[in-house]
């Protein structure tokens, strides 16, 4: 018997949790730099199993597990763009900010975007995104043509969707959570551009059946779509953006020079501590609407950059920290066009528990994809943010996710982070697909995550 | 897995039939929880136990035995229960209040009180600790008492054992800090339970559901001591400052 004390911290041990910053879980971090690397690791795993994380952005649960073997593929982040096919092989370490960097100077941008670029490849792959364009372009999975991944026997496997025996595994590993394997590399198409900016159009809509009625009807012409949603006011009004990118012919003369230039910014840092008690209804109510005030009552082909038109979120560096120390949780639920009275509910049920929330952001989704676990169907999708510690938030939750389950809708995994594991195998029929193919890729259970300990995946 | 409200999904019960820690799991959602142990002496109690939590919705109730004495035996039972999954919340809950006057006349019953009270909470209390450790997150909760806050002539012997293991669980739990498992120490006044049936009442005395609700909200909260009722936290600081004669005239 050992005489080291089994209650002190090991090499490399530290406190994981999500964006949300809720459930923190302790694992050992590994940096690895190679493949080798990773497949050693998965050979030598303990009971705990293993699991990538990437930049930690998804709120919930889905990128920690607590006792495991966490591995950081940072340093996996080389680039390789094909200029005149417009594919690029990247690491999954990657992260979209990297990329953009790399790639939008030679005239390429990401397929698909989330709110935010510090998303590694590896995560926007696992958690199968979506941008505004999903109503046009699906989602990240839809882009990939290959993947390499590291299985639950340490082998490397090259996946394609085109390729009959590996094109299951492909579509289990988009949206598959990383519980399918480790992703080393991927490859996926870029989206060819000739300016950094983004040509947008913005419309104050004064409730919420203006938002979606405006949404419905002119959506299909626009590339990129997304509505904000004042969550405070009880109409719903909200501001709607829309565009594409500009080509470098829509820009002033004296720009067209340096169209592609591209230097991203984060303008801000949030203070390291806040006190639990700062965002109340009233701090919201002003922010919200001060944004809604902000916005353009009608304007049309306004120029801006992209990072202003995509990511947000960006603009002030964990942001995270303003819901203060019992974190927060991201509410994303998705329901079909039929159900979309769901939508109203929501924004009530919400502000009825005094649930307020900063974004609070609506977008139609177009088609699904064949990932089981991918979270996008066609209909309405709904995100907001409410701090974890409201009095009868769960109780409001589980209400909400009834009507959603019911309405045949479902949650995100990539922001979930309290749903039951019964809501979940409800709400994604293809699940028991899913676990087969699961099986044959890690047939002994190496990857886990507190995710799919709490959902029972 | 806790979920990010503070719900967990599986609680291991040591000391099974405690009311005060059945009140606590009755008082947790009872949707989200998926697995519940019982640990403690096959008797006709653990049995209405497992009865009374499955009857009131909760699935996944089992019991699993337990002498909080045969501290030989520890090891295997908290591997055999963290061997089959992930526990969210340990309520360490055993303890007897044995009988001061007896006691004093025959240590051998103190020595009992002592050795189910403390020995045994170590000796499961480090076992525990350690697996949350291994499992990265968790929460063990300690019922001590504030008969351990200050001895008292008339029940020093159980509340030397509390002392001693609220002690304990306060270095427990900041030997766990960081370490994504976490110690709660719960220290109730008296609480009409059977374990106090036929004593004369206390002050500030109150009901097994009322420590329910504020260790539930305690675990949400991350706290590392709760009182119960709360202001009791208070009545003992006043308490502990008095000089020993005014004291032990007091506390007779």
């Amino acid at each position: 018997m050992s005489n080291q004390s089994p209650l002190r911290l090991g090499e490399g041990e530290q406190l994981l949790t999500g964006w949300g910053r809720t459930c923190p879980s302790l694992a050992k971090v590994v940096p690895v730099s190679t493949v080798e690397q990773v497949q050693q690791c998965i050979k030598e795993s303990g009971p705990r199993g293993v699991l990538a994380r990437g930049l930690g952005r998804s709120y919930g649960d889905a990128a920690q597990s607590g006792g495991a073997c966490v591995l950081d593929l940072k340093v996996m982040s080389t680039i390789a763009l094909n200029a005149s096919t417009g594919n690029v092989r990247v690491g999954a370490g990657a992260s979209i900010h990297d990329l953009l960097l790399a790639t939008v100077p030679a005239g390429f941008f990401v397929p698909v975007t989330a709110g935010t670029r510090q998303v590694t490849v590896g995560g926007a792959i696992a958690a199968d995104i979506h941008g505004k364009n999903h109503h046009v372009e699906g989602s990240f999975g839809n882009h990939v043509s290959e993947i390499q991944l590291v299985d639950g026997r340490g082998e490397t496997q090259s996946l394609t969707p085109d390729d009959p025996v590996t094109r299951e595994r492909f579509w289990a590993t988009v949206g598959g959570m990383g519980l399918t394997g480790v992703m080393t590399e991927a490859t996926f198409k870029m989206l060819p551009i000739t300016s950094s900016m983004m040509s947008v159009d913005t419309e104050r809509c004064a409730d919420l059946d203006d938002v979606m009625s405006r949404m419905i009807e002119r959506d299909s012409q626009y590339r990129y779509s997304v509505a904000w949603i004042d969550s405070v006011a009880a109409t719903g009004r909200g501001v709607l953006t829309r565009g594409d990118h500009a080509t470098a012919d829509q820009l002033p003369a004296a720009k067209r020079a340096t169209a592609l230039d591209y230097g991203p910014k984060a303008l801000a840092s949030a203070p390291g501590l806040i006190p639990g008690g700062l965002l109340n209804k009233l701090t919201i109510r002003a922010f919200n609407e001060a944004w809604f005030r902000k916005a353009p009552k009608f304007e049309q082909g306004a120029l801006q950059p992209i990072s202003e038109f995509f990511h947000p979120l960006d603009f002030v560096q964990d942001w995270n920290r303003v819901y203060g120390p019992g974190g927060f949780v991201q509410y994303q639920f998705v329901v079909p066009d039929g159900a979309a009275e769901i939508i109203g509910i929501a924004l009530r049920k919400l502000q009825s528990v005094g649930a307020p929330s900063f974004l609070t952001v609506l977008k139609r989704f177009g088609a699904a994809n064949p990932a089981p676990l991918s979270f996008p169907q066609p209909g309405w999708t709904l995100a907001a943010d409410v701090p974890a510690g409201i009095p009868g938030l769960a109780t409001a939750l589980d209400e909400l996710d009834e009507l959603v389950a019911a309405a045949g809708g479902r949650l995100y995994l990539a922001k979930d982070s309290r749903q039951s594991p019964e809501m979940f195998a409800r709400t994604y029929p293809l699940l028991s697909k899913w676990r087969q193919t699961r099986d044959e890729l890690d047939p002994t259970g190496v990857f886990t995550s507190d995710l799919a300990r709490r959902l029972a995946l | 897995m806790n979920d990010a409200l503070g719900d967990p999904q599986s609680v291991l019960v040591l000391g099974g039939t405690s009311e005060i820690a059945l009140a606590t799991v009755l008082a947790l959602p009872r949707n989200r929880l998926r697995r519940v142990v019982l640990a403690g002496r096959p008797s006709p109690a653990r049995d209405a136990a497992v009865t009374l939590l499955s009857g009131a919705g909760i699935a996944g109730v089992s019991a699993i035995d337990f002498e909080a004495r045969s501290t030989s035996e520890h090891a295997a039972l908290v591997n055999e229960v963290f061997d089959a999954g992930d526990i969210d919340v340990v309520l360490l809950a055993f303890g007897v209040l044995g009988s001061q006057d007896e006691g004093e006349a025959n240590p051998d019953l103190a020595v009992e009180v002592a050795t189910t009270n403390y020995t045994g909470a170590v000796s499961v209390g480090l076992r525990v600790a350690a697996r949350l450790k291994d499992q990265g997150h968790g929460s063990l909760v300690v019922f001590s008492s504030v008969a351990g806050d200050r001895a008292r002539r008339s029940n020093f012997i159980y509340g030397s054992t509390k002392a001693g293991l609220d002690a304990f669980a306060q270095g427990l739990g900041d030997a766990l800090h960081g370490s994504g498992a976490h110690v709660l120490v719960v220290r109730p006044g008296m609480v009409r339970t059977k374990m106090t049936t036929g004593l004369p009442e206390a002050p500030m005395t109150t009901d097994p559901d009322v420590v329910a609700k504020i260790v539930v909200a305690g675990l949400r909260r991350g706290k590392n001591t709760v009182y119960a009722p709360g202001p009791l936290r208070f009545v003992m600081t006043a308490l502990k400052t008095l000089p020993r004669p005014v004291f032990r005239r007091l506390s007779q």
